[in-house]
């Protein structure tokens, strides 16, 4: 039996309401209890912030895209070695790191748990061998479904109930953890070279809209009760003018929110609230977005910030990244993963003397602080796509430091510098604020219960950062803060210490979550589906399901559901 | 990293001489064997710095015998004598001072250097000048491929100085070069100047052809045979001199413009007594 006291640090735990009280955590075999022995490890907090263990909602850390990501870019491997140590493995960098080099990462930055949000169904057993292979975290994954033949077809015929049926079935076929939705139509539309414009553009061949395929998806979720609601990527992502499909696409489940729970996740929102009718007059949509959401509580989004580097952008979304190396010139790969869904990746770099680029990480904090309530708005960078996960720290102080939005935005392209709504935004994120938008909003939006909080029963995933809001407002000393949240005084896996002042202590391997629905509605195996199988996919329906055991640690979580 | 280090402040004048204590049967990494870096030691300090002889450490001193010659040298010298294709990465980073290699030398030769000279007498391997951004390498024998490249996957090639090769050189020599000069005065591969932005390449022998695929800018000349022209270059002009590095080249050259399919507005210099097979061309220039 293991016990561990953390002390006297300045708790932030939104979940439960505690708002940098002085207090002491106490945990007990890797969970946190009421009170542990006297003789229990102490861990001195004093003069520290205690938060619980980061959660990331959308993180590209394992699949097909970032494998395939990994092998184009090799002078992104050689600027950010990291050499082997006693305790871990070495491994490289930067925006694609390998697996063991983004556990350790996510992990000196107190983070624990990260959901990978895209694996093509067909990818699914290469994802889970490399989530696996992913230490320091916990961890899921999201299987795409918004282009999948069947889905598409019972959604055409109106079958509702099949649909859950088969999308349960899929869940546990790929040991999925929700239903992501990329470019809805749009991607199955690629397949013959074309796109879709907006949410009513018909799809080809199945004769259905974008708009019919997330109600479809929308309503199955909930049959399911999955923990996650949908986690939709728009389609006309990246396109100017956009904003307008964002908000069409939470208007369209506005009648299905069921009480106040959210019904739909939009990720990454910043590549879809542009205004504007080309790059050149560019504008941000933030204001049109935050008033929508602060008047319905039926959404969540993520803010998919970006950042100034050199990083590499990776979507299920085929059409657009086709688009993005038509304007970037750059080296690209475009991939069909046959029936399912499309992928694309195209190294890019995001410049501060480009007035896109500048605009574009102005639209993200404007979105942030414009949207009062911060349980609505989750911190990521959608990395790599808007820079990697290691510069979450410099995101964090520009939600809550004036300031430090001020430093960046005098360096940025004048243009965009002009047109910023940041200037006229005082807003700063109090540290509570901050845990909500890093761990508690995410791990409530992903529906992890013992996630994101510090109350009895919850797992002992704690951060720990050198930082006293006694002593010094972070926001002044932003500095400070961002070094604080690049190296974790502490982190906590499970009720241990992993990490101790940014450097790996004990190297551990997390779980990957997936979601077992039981339906009373079996799935529905027909001869149909097997011949389906046989003639359009390389596998065989037999093999295609992800065997029992051929997880390395999972941890499925059981569901009822309606149907 | 290594630190670069300001060869502006300080001179120093002194000669380290190096020679291979055996024959080297696995590679070596070299990084450590550059002016930048013996500057400021001494011969024992010297003797301490850590190389990898495949996966084995090992220090300097027992690979090489050190001798210090304080006196002998106007510039601050690396003088390597024997054998030492299997070291790569010499002169690493280097921002002054010499290098001599009397023999031949391994892979990267000078990769990301941005002052001083290095000189062999032997040959080299590839990927020498690799990334360079300034100074000189002279390569008395041959090279292998990707001289002055970038690095795999890489947009940034040769950014400056100057590399002179006396003798063959591999392929894909100039590959994404945006500044500086190659001069080969043997024959080179395939795809001389691929992907080149900017910068000079002259090749004095024959080439094997491609030369310039998705080149966007800059200027290539081959003085000897070539074995084709790419179909997406289209001829030009006839010039009588090409110059190169300030000399005058006698030609006459045809003189084509592509990567066209790269929409690329450089320029290829091909000798037009040494490849009597482009005459076809001549018709479109009337």
């Amino acid at each position: 039996m293991t016990e561990l006291i953390v002390k006297n640090g300045f708790v932030y735990d939104p979940l439960n309401r505690i708002n940098g009280e002085k207090m002491d955590i106490s945990i007990r075999d890797g969970k946190i209890v009421e009170s542990v022995k006297e003789n229990a490890k102490l861990v001195d907090a004093s003069g520290m912030v205690v938060m619980p263990g980061g959660v990331d909602i959308h993180s590209h850390i394992a699949g097909g895209e970032v494998d395939t990501a990994r092998l184009l870019r090799p002078e992104d491997h050689v600027k950010d070695v990291e050499v082997k140590t006693a305790l871990t493995r070495s491994g490289v960098g930067y925006s694609i790191p390998s697996t063991f080099t983004t556990g350790y990462r996510y992990s000196r930055m107190g983070y624990t748990t990260v959901m990978n949000p895209s694996m093509a169904p067909l990818h699914a057993r290469h994802t889970h061998e490399e989530l696996s292979d992913t230490p320091m975290i916990d961890k899921g994954s999201y299987p795409l479904l918004g282009d999948w033949w069947f889905s598409l077809e019972h959604i055409r015929d109106g079958l509702i109930e099949e649909n859950a049926a088969h999308i349960a079935w899929m869940l546990k076929a790929t040991r999925g953890y929700a239903i992501k939705i990329v470019n809805p139509g749009g991607l199955e539309a690629w397949g013959f070279g074309r796109n879709v414009h907006s949410i009513d553009d018909p799809v080809p061949n199945f004769g259905i809209t974008p708009r019919e395929i997330i109600r479809g998806l929308c309503k199955v979720n909930t049959m399911l009760n999955l923990p996650h609601t949908i986690h939709l990527h728009t389609n006309n992502l990246g396109q100017p003018g956009n904003y307008v499909t964002a908000l069409e696409s939470m208007k369209c489940v506005e009648d299905l929110a069921r009480e106040d729970r959210p019904v739909l996740h939009i990720t990454h929102i910043q590549f879809c609230a542009f205004k504007g009718a080309d790059w050149r007059n560019l504008k941000s949509g933030a204001e049109e977005i935050s008033n929508y959401v602060n008047n319905h509580s039926h959404v969540t989004l993520d803010m998919g910030q970006v950042v100034f580097s050199d990083t590499t952008t990776m979507t299920a979304d085929g059409p657009f990244q086709y688009g993005l190396y038509h304007l970037t010139g750059n080296k690209w790969v475009n991939h069909d993963v046959e029936t399912e869904t499309s992928g694309g990746i195209v190294p890019f770099r995001y410049k501060r003397s480009s007035a896109v680029h500048a605009t574009q990480w102005s639209i993200a904090l404007e979105i942030a602080l414009l949207i009062e309530d911060p349980w609505k708005i989750l911190m990521t960078t959608d990395h790599p796509n808007g820079g990697p996960f290691t510069s979450y720290p410099k995101v964090m102080v520009w939600l809550i430091s004036k300031g430090a939005r001020e430093k960046v935005l005098s360096k940025i392209n004048k243009r965009a510098r002009k047109k910023s709504l940041l200037p006229s935004i005082d807003r700063e994120l109090s540290l509570y604020e901050l845990a909500v938008v890093t761990r508690a909003g995410q791990a409530k939006a992903l529906g992890l219960k013992d996630k994101g909080h510090l109350g009895v029963g919850a797992d002992a995933d704690i951060a720990i950062y050198d930082i006293n809001p006694e002593r010094a407002d972070p926001a002044k000393k932003f500095v400070a803060a961002r070094k604080a949240f690049t190296s974790a005084a502490y982190t906590i896996k499970s009720g241990e210490i992993v990490v101790k002042d940014g450097e790996i202590v004990k190297p551990v391997f997390g779980k990957t979550y997936w979601v077992d629905v039981k339906t009373s509605m079996s799935h529905d195996v027909n001869d149909d589906i097997k011949r389906k199988f046989r003639e359009y996919w390389t596998v065989e329906y037999e093999n295609y399901p992800i065997r029992e055991g051929f997880l390395y640690a999972p941890a499925p979580i059981a569901v009822k559901a309606e149907v | 990293m290594l630190p670069l280090q300001s060869p502006s402040k300080r001179r120093f004048k002194n000669l380290i001489a190096l020679t291979p204590k055996r024959v080297f049967k696995f590679p070596i990494e070299g990084k450590n064997i550059s002016p930048d870096i013996f500057a400021e030691k001494s011969a024992k300090e010297i003797a301490a710095l850590e190389m990898w002889e495949g996966n084995r450490k090992r220090f300097l001193g027992e690979l090489f015998d050190i001798k210090n010659d304080s006196s002998a040298s106007e510039e601050f010298t690396i003088k390597i004598e024997g054998d030492v294709s299997k070291v790569r990465n010499i002169g690493f980073r280097m921002s002054m001072g010499q290098i001599i290699v009397d023999g031949d030398v391994g892979m990267h030769l000078g990769e990301e250097m941005s002052g001083g000279a290095i000189t062999v007498s032997g040959n080299a391997g590839s990927w020498a000048g690799s990334q360079m951004k300034g100074g000189t390498i002279e390569i008395k024998g041959n090279a292998g491929n990707y001289i002055g490249a970038a690095y795999r996957g890489s947009t940034k090639g040769m950014n400056g100085g100057k590399v002179v090769i006396h003798g063959n050189a591999g392929h894909e020599v100039g590959c994404f070069m945006r500044k500086g000069l190659i001069k080969i005065l043997g024959n080179v591969g395939i795809f001389a100047g691929i992907h080149m932005n900017n910068g000079t390449i002259f090749v004095q022998g024959n080439s094997e052809g491609r030369a310039g695929a998705q080149m966007t800018n800059g200027k290539i000349v081959l003085a000897g045979h070539s074995e084709d022209v790419m179909p997406t270059f289209t001829v030009d002009d006839i010039k009588a001199k090409v110059k190169v590095d300030g000399e005058k080249i006698e030609g006459p050259f045809y003189r084509f413009i592509g990567d066209l399919a790269d929409k690329g507005k450089g320029k290829l210099f091909v000798s037009k007594p040494k490849n009597p097979y482009l005459s076809h061309y001549e018709k479109y220039l009337e």
